[in-house]
């Protein structure tokens, strides 16, 4: 689906969300009350500026206080790779991004990613992966490296990746692995009404961070969630 | 036989010696140490080498007295990189300090990013290390992080690092997202030799991110003088609410604004009013902490 598409399928009475270098933001009418959206569309790299611009939406969201959703739609490149960025401290703006999603998740403004194309690597983890619950649409392509880059630093033959990544989830891109280790929760039925089936995310958030359930449920991660379990058991004993 | 902290340099030692040296003599304890032998799942299918602890010390111990949690990635270990295991001790020591309230969480980083070959698992934990994090701020419990190893902050690493409530560096601890391999890879020689390790230093290095207000403490390359930052900063960590991330937020607009056009790092240097830029990189620890205090910005409760 495209943006627009989404955009139709979440507010059928009309919104007001737009898109400025690859940015998103906006907000439309939902379920009674709002929803606010921020973004990154049409595959583009996340810099400092627009990291800072997207974090400065949600905090504008958090001190209106107003208790709406937010939903991060997702169609990035993986964050800027140059000299500015990193010269300027892009590790701060992505994790002030972050941050700024995990605190109105904190304030009661529930935060839902929504991938709907491509993400990667630090973009992905300041974006979708700082939300509360993270749906996907089909054909969306969540990576943290494609496989020609992992076979030069594995040194691996691409032939060889290939092969390995059709059976094993843990490190193949794509979105099948990703719901398997649990970061993405859902796949959105993109034939159905994206507003009810957003709703219903909503209305059935859970407290905690299920992710690492979810990858031993599905078999993408299969002992995260276990070892998670025994450090904090080894952690409250005397 | 007792450690000297202040001959111990942080930089060529062990995650393990770092942990011993840094916390009050005697006092670590580890959790689902070496001798249980929880290692990588994965790394045999790629016909590599497995580490007992996965790359990762996690435990418990006193610093000055107070009751302190502990994780320090072992950077000679796959460059520190979050595989699955790794990963999800970070995650369960930070669980756990939501229920124990500690006086701080201690994160001694040595990290590439995400072990590739185990890539979904150590991207998804580092996201839940963010979140993890955020509790343990908001519930009011320090979380400091020291940067000073051979193979830095880097990737999900950096972005770890950006959501501490505090973080002290030395000469050697670079913070940065991309590395600067991963931009001349992908951009090319012009955007980032690689092999210009001045280059490095002055864009991504402990000094850099200091001045800039990036980290809180500049160390000298000691045990002993991280274990003093560590000790300072827990005593100073910013609340993790709406009136902080507003203060970031205003912090991090004005870095755009008035070194967004800067090619250099020292050229950020010298509009901070740095008075010899190019004596940077040589400074000792006591002249660069007076270089530092002569800038504004470099200290703030922004974080």
């Amino acid at each position: 689906m495209t943006l627009a598409e989404i955009l139709a399928s979440l507010f059928p009475g009309g919104h007001a969300v737009t898109v400025a270098d690859g940015l998103v933001s906006g907000e439309g009418p939902f379920a009674g009350g709002r929803l606010h959206v921020i973004g990154v569309d049409g595959d583009t790299p996340l810099g400092i500026e627009g990291a800072l611009a997207l974090a400065g939406r949600v905090l504008d969201a958090v001190r209106a206080c107003d208790r709406s959703p937010i939903l991060v739609a997702v169609d990035s490149d993986s964050q800027r790779m140059s000299r500015r960025d990193e010269l300027l401290g892009l590790n701060e703006y992505l994790a002030h991004l972050a941050k700024a999603l995990l605190l109105a998740d904190r304030s009661g403004h529930p935060t839902v990613g929504l991938i709907y194309g491509h993400s990667a690597a630090g973009a992905f983890i300041a974006t979708a992966l700082a939300t509360r619950v993270l749906a996907a649409l089909p054909g969306a392509n969540p990576s943290v490296m494609d496989l020609p880059s992992v076979a030069r630093v594995t040194k691996l033959p691409l032939d060889t990746l290939t092969e390995m990544a059709r059976s094993t989830p843990v490190f193949a891109p794509g979105l099948d692995n990703m719901v398997a280790a649990g970061a993405v929760h859902a796949v959105l039925d993109p034939g159905k009404s994206l507003a009810e089936q957003v709703g219903a995310l909503i209305a059935g958030l859970a407290d905690g961070d299920a992710r690492d359930r979810l990858g031993a449920e599905r078999g993408g991660r299969p002992v995260a969630a276990e070892i998670a379990d025994r450090v904090a058991e080894r952690a409250r004993g005397a | 036989m007792a450690i000297d902290r202040d001959a111990l340099s942080w930089y060529e030692a062990s995650a393990r010696q770092r942990v011993d040296a840094l916390l009050d003599t005697g006092s670590f304890a580890e959790f689902l140490g070496p001798e249980e032998r929880r290692m990588s799942p994965h790394l045999p299918l790629f016909d590599l080498p497995r580490a007992f602890d996965d790359g990762v010390v996690v435990g418990r111990g006193r610093l000055d007295g107070r009751p302190v949690l502990v994780a320090a990635q072992e950077g000679r270990f796959m460059g520190g990189a979050f595989g699955e295991v790794h990963g999800a001790k970070l995650v369960g020591l930070l669980r756990a300090a939501r229920e124990i309230k500690p006086a701080a969480v201690l994160i001694l980083f040595d990290t590439g990013g995400v072990r590739l070959q185990e890539a979904n698992a150590g991207e998804t934990a580092i996201a839940e290390t963010m979140r993890a994090i955020a509790e343990v701020r908001a519930d009011g419990v320090p979380v400091i992080g020291l940067i000073g190893g051979r193979a830095g902050a880097y990737g999900g690493g950096g972005l770890i690092a950006g959501t501490c409530s505090r973080l002290a560096v030395s000469e050697g601890g670079r913070i940065s997202v991309s590395g600067p391999e991963v931009i001349e890879t992908n951009k090319g020689a012009e955007e980032f030799d690689s092999r210009d390790r001045a280059l490095v230093w002055r864009t991504m290095g402990g000094k850099h991110r200091r001045l800039t207000g990036g980290a809180d403490a500049f160390c000298a390359d000691s045990v002993s003088a991280f274990r003093e930052a560590a000790r300072a900063l827990i005593g100073r960590a910013p609340a993790f609410d709406l009136a902080t991330l507003e203060a970031e937020h205003a912090r991090l607009r004005n870095r755009l604004e008035e070194f967004g056009d800067c090619r250099d790092a020292t050229e950020v240097w010298a509009r901070l009013g740095v008075n010899d830029p190019d004596a940077v990189p040589a400074m000792d620890a006591r002249a660069f902490d007076e270089t530092v205090a002569g800038v504004g910005g470099a200290n703030h409760d922004a974080r």
